[in-house]
């Protein structure tokens, strides 16, 4: 039988048969880190494209774990993988190596802060798949300051929007939004369709690989949004909105949301009735000393190689990772789940 | 009032007089949603007096999160 040399580029042949991609461009790919920050529904989808694509190097950063509310429409997933609750960045960097070998993949576990967008001033493009408007931000001042291309994407109901942030040409998310918008109502309302998330994550990746191939002429330039339900698209060139005086990308940038104050402990995750808390300084938790802790208080505890998991009185939960945070499920509001935290975990 | 928002014929509430006033009706809040009418984008600060009128052609796009 013939055995196929994944490592060759003839796996990418019907790629490299795409004029404005060819030969030089799929050189290109191989040549470029993608940084893609969240791995649920868009990062699944962005990042198993950019995977099959040739992107070179792919890193992956998640927060949570799998869910079986996740598999209707987060592609990398299996019912075992939320079974066995594993992380997201877990899973995903386990099923991208099977679908490509000849790339690199990391998977890393870990609530994006600034700190940790500090390890990523090399990479040559950000794709944010993430849920919130905090960590975008920090992703918007981050790009300016070193850079970095990124490509917002988002998604809810059956709506989704995207637009190319490109530092030094493009107005930048502070431009366009002046002040964090609040979005905890609206995904906890309105659910989510997987074609929505498709045509985001086709967007996002098609505007990568012409950024990630050097393709500069053909980026797309306006802030494009749609409607699959009400048979609905926008576009708007918002490029009169980029403000000389904006602090993130202006004449005098102060990178505001890089700063530690404007950094959350605590944060209420989209659609999940959960709150994280994110320990001051971060450590590696001893999960199986906690999972003693709690069976000593008389909790139910089930743990993995990545997580502890320990049931509290109805309704709570709480989840404890490696890297010290803890979830509490059961409640959205942030002060009863620091006092659920502390009462465990002290100050 | 006729206008065409997104592409799309629609009607609104003839009372309607200022963008702030038809992304009440939308339900839209004005904070997430950047307005393009006849071709021009409209500064946030002004949601509240600019007039729309009959026929106008606006596109509207609203910032969500999910992921």
């Amino acid at each position: 039988m013939h055995e196929p040399n994944y490592d060759s580029f003839k796996r990418y042949s019907r790629q490299i048969l795409f004029q404005p991609i060819g030969k030089n461009g799929q050189e290109k790919l191989k040549e470029k880190h993608v940084l893609i920050i969240g791995a649920g529904a868009l990062g699944s989808g962005c990042a198993e494209i950019l995977a099959r694509s040739g992107v070179g190097t792919l890193t992956i950063a998640d927060r949570d774990y799998v869910e079986e509310s996740n598999l209707q429409r987060q592609q990398l997933y299996t019912e075992e993988d939320a079974s066995t609750s594993l992380p997201k960045a877990y899973a995903a960097e386990q099923r991208l190596k099977q679908i490509n070998q000849s790339i690199e993949i990391s998977g890393l576990v870990t609530d994006v802060t600034p700190e940790v967008l500090e390890r990523f001033s090399d990479v040559d493009l950000i794709i944010d798949a993430t849920d919130n408007f905090d960590t975008r931000l920090s992703i918007n001042d981050f790009c300016q300051k070193q850079n970095i291309p990124w490509i917002y994407g988002a998604c809810l109901g059956s709506y989704g929007i995207s637009y190319n942030f490109i530092p030094g040409k493009t107005p930048c998310m502070s431009c366009l939004l002046e002040q964090i918008p609040l979005t905890g109502a609206t995904c906890d309302s309105e659910g989510i369709i997987a074609p929505a998330v498709q045509m985001v994550t086709s967007i996002q990746t098609a505007e990568a690989l012409k950024i990630l191939t050097e393709n500069w002429d053909s980026l797309r330039t306006t802030l494009l949004s749609f409607d699959l339900w009400n048979n609905e698209r926008s576009e708007i060139d918002v490029s009169v909105l980029k403000t000389d005086s904006c602090l993130s990308c202006g004449a005098n940038p102060d990178f505001p949301y890089l700063k530690y104050q404007h950094q959350t402990k605590a944060a209420v995750l989209c659609g999940r009735n959960t709150v994280q808390i994110r320990p001051g300084s971060p450590h590696q938790a001893d999960l199986s000393h906690w999972e003693s802790v709690f069976q000593g208080l008389g909790y139910n505890t089930r743990r993995n190689s990545y997580l502890l998991s320990v049931s509290l009185e109805k309704p709570y939960r709480l989840v404890c990772f490696l890297d010290g945070r803890v979830f509490i499920h059961g409640t959205n509001d942030i002060q009863k789940a620091k006092s659920i935290y502390y009462r465990f975990f002290g100050s | 009032m006729n206008l065409v928002i997104n592409g799309q014929q629609k009607s609104v509430s003839e009372h309607i007089r200022t963008i702030e006033e038809l992304m009440n009706e939308l339900k839209l809040n004005p904070q997430l949603v950047i307005v393009e009418q006849n071709g021009q984008v409209i500064d946030k600060q002004s949601y509240s007096v600019a007039p729309v009128n009959e026929g106008d052609q606006l596109e509207l796009v609203k910032f969500v999160g999910g992921g």
